[in-house]
């Protein structure tokens, strides 16, 4: 009885990491601009959509890991099995152009958090983007990632910084489950910012590999989703407390839109002039972190998909594609960033609504393979989860479009 | 039967859609798919798919008169309805964008174009293939087919660096034991490879292929590539097997790779394959799985060649005649007395020099150098620099010789580091 107790806890501490890690790199520097700007420029009304966010992230999750564990296989590589080279390719393409958004997002936080500190860009930006590259060329990625990981302590603050605001906790609890919708063109945006940042497309792509690199199988498979709750819900909680933080402490004061990263270092305030430090030290830990592990996702998911070679333990000549695609997207996210009068908040928030205008097809995709007998045999969805899923896949394409329409109904009126 | 040779290549991504004509000159349909029956002919393509609507008909490659970018022409017009066949494999559904074992190149590829020659055959043309493709000129094929004149795309692809693999070399990865014998999937290729490279292949693939590979191979040639795979590797490929095959191939192992892998798996699985052994075997392994792992007693094996320290160097070369499965790896000979301790080392190759009446004791190295089963791993690496060793004698507490430690033991401990 003991030993088998033992045992599960012996997967899970060895299964934790693709979840909890997923969850972690979710609060990036957009996930915590994205936020942040919520709280800032609509106080509590944004807190309504973390639960269905949180059911969402945990079914898209959860599918992702248990489609590695029970096939074996790589998204882009199933993708690539059941639906052929082109849609393989078309996906690909979508998908690096995606992360380049992200990563220009994570090297604005990255310049945004140390620019507090005083450093202007065209230091931090080529040493950053230098130290990322070598970070994920010798492979000591590995060792490093229990650093950041324990460095993501310091989303502490916001929990601290919320409470010390003392927020109108009964108005944070009568909105966190009252539904708002309206129809404002800033509004969607910022609904579909917020699904985007916390369940982004490439990383049920960085998951589900992470799962099959782990050599989790499906008879483990129970610890590990365990693992993927714990991980989403925590994600939530932090979201939550960065929302209410801003509300009460710009959005209370004067509600706008975050103009500068450290607009948003004001959500700290409360916790003392120490706030800026703890901010600026969250979000470039949280920036690079994400830096490190996105070009390097890409890339295998990219490799994968078409059948090129791949891995950070094989030279440039043998793996050319591999090295030149990852190099790329840290480059060039870095060049773009150094741009003078380049708008950092408007960037970020920008490639999280991206991400979320791109995640119905990734999901549309998922439930396809998801529901194959002959990939999943018994672990195929059950009807409540292809429910979810395809409601959300409704919901998010329906949000895109009225977001869409809205903008062009703006645009022709001026 | 005389066959010309035409050098006329075609591609799959040339030969899906090509229109079907029949003795008039009519569109009968398009080629949906093309089909090869291994166990009638490995190369030929037996049968060609094609469809004009939701059923498909089947067309035998001896009922085409002429192949070309412009259309297949057929000599006879009896078709009949295509119904699927376990004895095919067809490159839509089996072949395309799937992964296969590329044994010359010794890595998992995956399929995006295939390449035929044209053949002339009996009076009509048939499609032998010839190579898979992968890499960026099949990509660059398979994106823009349909969308640009084929004859364009050929002048376009040649700016774009080829790279295929020869049909020969390709092995089909088919996890289903019926399906494998319908396709006459042999495991002869991956039998040929070294089991290191045959142990890196394994590692890229998912645990159902790997499965299918060790239940297929030769129980020896399992037992190589197993020793060389990743241990967590391993353990999840032994208990994926039937106990027997999974003892068949632990018993191939050499005692103490046996026990490092047996020591990897949880207790009761471990257990059923020891129980399912032949009972020498068993008994090394068995007594080997009682060391700790990091000490000499774990690290060491139970092969070596012992005689008595009376013995000549005839008596040597006897003993090694009568163990030449040893031979690959043997560079160290030991002497024992009669109560089997442990009296002396001889190197092997002091006994080229040296005539048959020799005593092997005269040969023995002057300082020996040996280690107790207990002795802890760092000790023995350090011994190995310190003296040079090749081979390290272990002993138990009555200095009887109990196993031995070799250099590339102690390279992958290093390396592990």
């Amino acid at each position: 009885m003991w030993k088998r107790f033992r045992y599960h806890i012996a997967i899970f501490f060895a299964v934790i990491g693709p979840g909890f890690i997923t969850a972690m790199v979710d609060n990036d520097a957009g996930g915590i601009l994205t936020y942040s700007q919520a709280g800032a420029r609509w106080g509590y009304l944004p807190l309504w959509t973390l639960l269905p966010i949180t059911v969402l992230l945990i079914v898209t999750q959860e599918m992702s890991s248990r489609m590695g564990a029970v096939t074996g296989k790589g998204l882009s590589d199933l993708i690539r099995e059941e639906f052929g080279l082109r849609i393989t390719f078309i996906t690909m393409a979508v998908l690096v152009l995606a992360n380049l958004t992200n990563m220009i997002a994570d090297f604005s936080g990255i310049a945004g958090s140390l620019e507090i500190f005083g450093i202007p860009r065209w230091v931090s930006v080529p040493i950053g983007a230098a130290v990322v590259w070598l970070l994920v060329v010798k492979g000591t990625y590995a060792s490093v990632e229990k650093i950041f990981l324990f460095a993501c302590v310091v989303y502490v603050a916001y929990i601290v910084s919320a409470i010390l605001v003392k927020p109108d906790w009964k108005q944070a609890a009568i909105y966190s489950v009252k539904p708002v919708l309206m129809l404002q063109g800033a509004y969607l945006y910022m609904l579909i910012g917020m699904v985007g940042t916390s369940i982004a497309p490439w990383m049920q792509f960085y998951l589900q590999a992470a799962v099959v690199e782990k050599g989790v199988t499906a008879k483990e498979y129970k610890e590990s989703r365990i693992e993927v709750i714990v991980g989403c819900i925590a994600m939530s909680v932090i979201a939550f407390f960065i929302i209410v933080a801003c509300a009460g402490t710009i959005y209370a004061v004067a509600p706008r839109d975050l103009q500068v990263p450290a607009d948003a270092a004001a959500g700290l305030r409360p916790f003392g002039s120490y706030a800026y430090l703890l901010f600026a030290a969250g979000l470039f830990n949280a920036s690079l972190f994400a830096a490190c592990i996105l070009p390097l996702s890409t890339a295998y998911s990219v490799c994968e998909g078409l059948g090129f070679e791949s891995g950070v333990n094989r030279r440039f000549r043998e793996a050319p594609i591999f090295y030149w695609l990852f190099t790329l997207l840290i480059v060039v996210g870095g060049a773009v960033v150094m741009f003078p009068k380049f708008p950092l908040v408007k960037m970020i928030l920008f490639s999280q609504v991206l991400n979320g205008v791109l995640l119905p097809f990734v999901l549309i995709f998922m439930i396809l393979l998801i529901n194959k007998q002959k990939l999943l045999h018994e672990w195929t969805n059950s009807r409540f989860y292809n429910f979810v899923a395809w409601a959300s896949v409704a919901l998010m394409i329906g949000l895109t479009m009225a977001l869409v329409a809205l903008s062009i109904q703006d645009m022709m009126r001026t | 039967m005389p066959e010309q040779r035409a050098d006329q290549r075609l591609f799959f991504t040339e030969l899906l859609g090509l229109k079907v004509f029949d003795l008039k000159g009519r569109t009968l349909g398009v080629v949906k798919d093309a089909a090869i029956v291994p166990l009638l002919d490995p190369v030929r393509v037996d049968r060609y798919l094609i469809g004009s609507g939701a059923a498909w008909l089947t067309v035998r490659h001896d009922q085409v008169r002429s192949i070309s970018l412009e259309g297949i022409h057929l000599r006879d017009e009896i078709l009949t309805p295509y119904h699927s066949d376990e004895y095919m494999l067809r490159v839509v559904r089996d072949l395309l964008d799937q992964q296969i074992i590329d044994a010359q190149g010794r890595k998992v590829v995956r399929v995006t174009d295939v390449t035929f020659e044209v053949h002339q055959e009996d009076g009509g043309e048939v499609l032998w293939v010839l190579d898979v493709d992968i890499g960026l000129r099949a990509i660059f094929r398979r994106l823009v087919q349909g969308l640009l004149p084929a004859s364009w795309i050929r002048r376009l692809q040649v700016g774009i660096p080829p790279h295929s693999i020869r049909w020969e070399f390709c092995n089909i990865l088919e996890p289903d034991p019926q399906r494998r014998l319908r396709l006459n999937i042999s495991n002869r290729l991956l039998e040929d490879m070294h089991p290191a490279d045959l142990a890196d292949i394994v590692e890229d693939l998912t645990p159902e292929h790997r499965e299918a590979i060790f239940e297929n191979i030769d129980s020896e040639v399992a037992a190589d590539a197993l020793s060389e795979v990743d241990p967590d590797i391993q353990a999840s490929i032994l208990e994926s097997l039937e106990t027997e095959k999974a003892a068949e191939i632990v018993e191939e192992m050499a005692p103490d790779e046996a026990a490092d892998v047996l020591a990897e798996l949880e207790q009761e699985t471990s257990d059923e394959i020891l129980e399912e052994m032949e009972h020498e075997p068993k008994q090394e392994v068995r007594e080997l799985l009682e060391f700790e792992e990091d000490s000499a007693g774990g690290m060491m094996n139970t092969e070596y060649v012992a005689l008595q320290e009376t013995a000549t160097v005839e008596d040597a070369i006897q003993a090694l005649k009568s163990n030449e499965e040893l031979m690959e790896t043997l560079n160290t000979l030991f002497l024992v007395d009669s109560g089997e301790r442990l009296t002396g080392v001889v190197p092997l190759a002091r006994l080229f020099l040296h005539d048959g009446a020799t005593p092997l004791r005269s040969l023995a190295v002057e300082t020996l150098i040996d280690a107790p089963v207990t002795e802890h791993r760092d000790r023995i690496t350090e011994l190995f620099d310190k003296y040079n060793l090749l081979a390290l004698p272990v002993v138990d507490e009555e200095r009887k010789l109990s196993g031995v430690i070799t250099a590339d033991d102690i390279i992958s401990v290093l390396r592990e580091k």
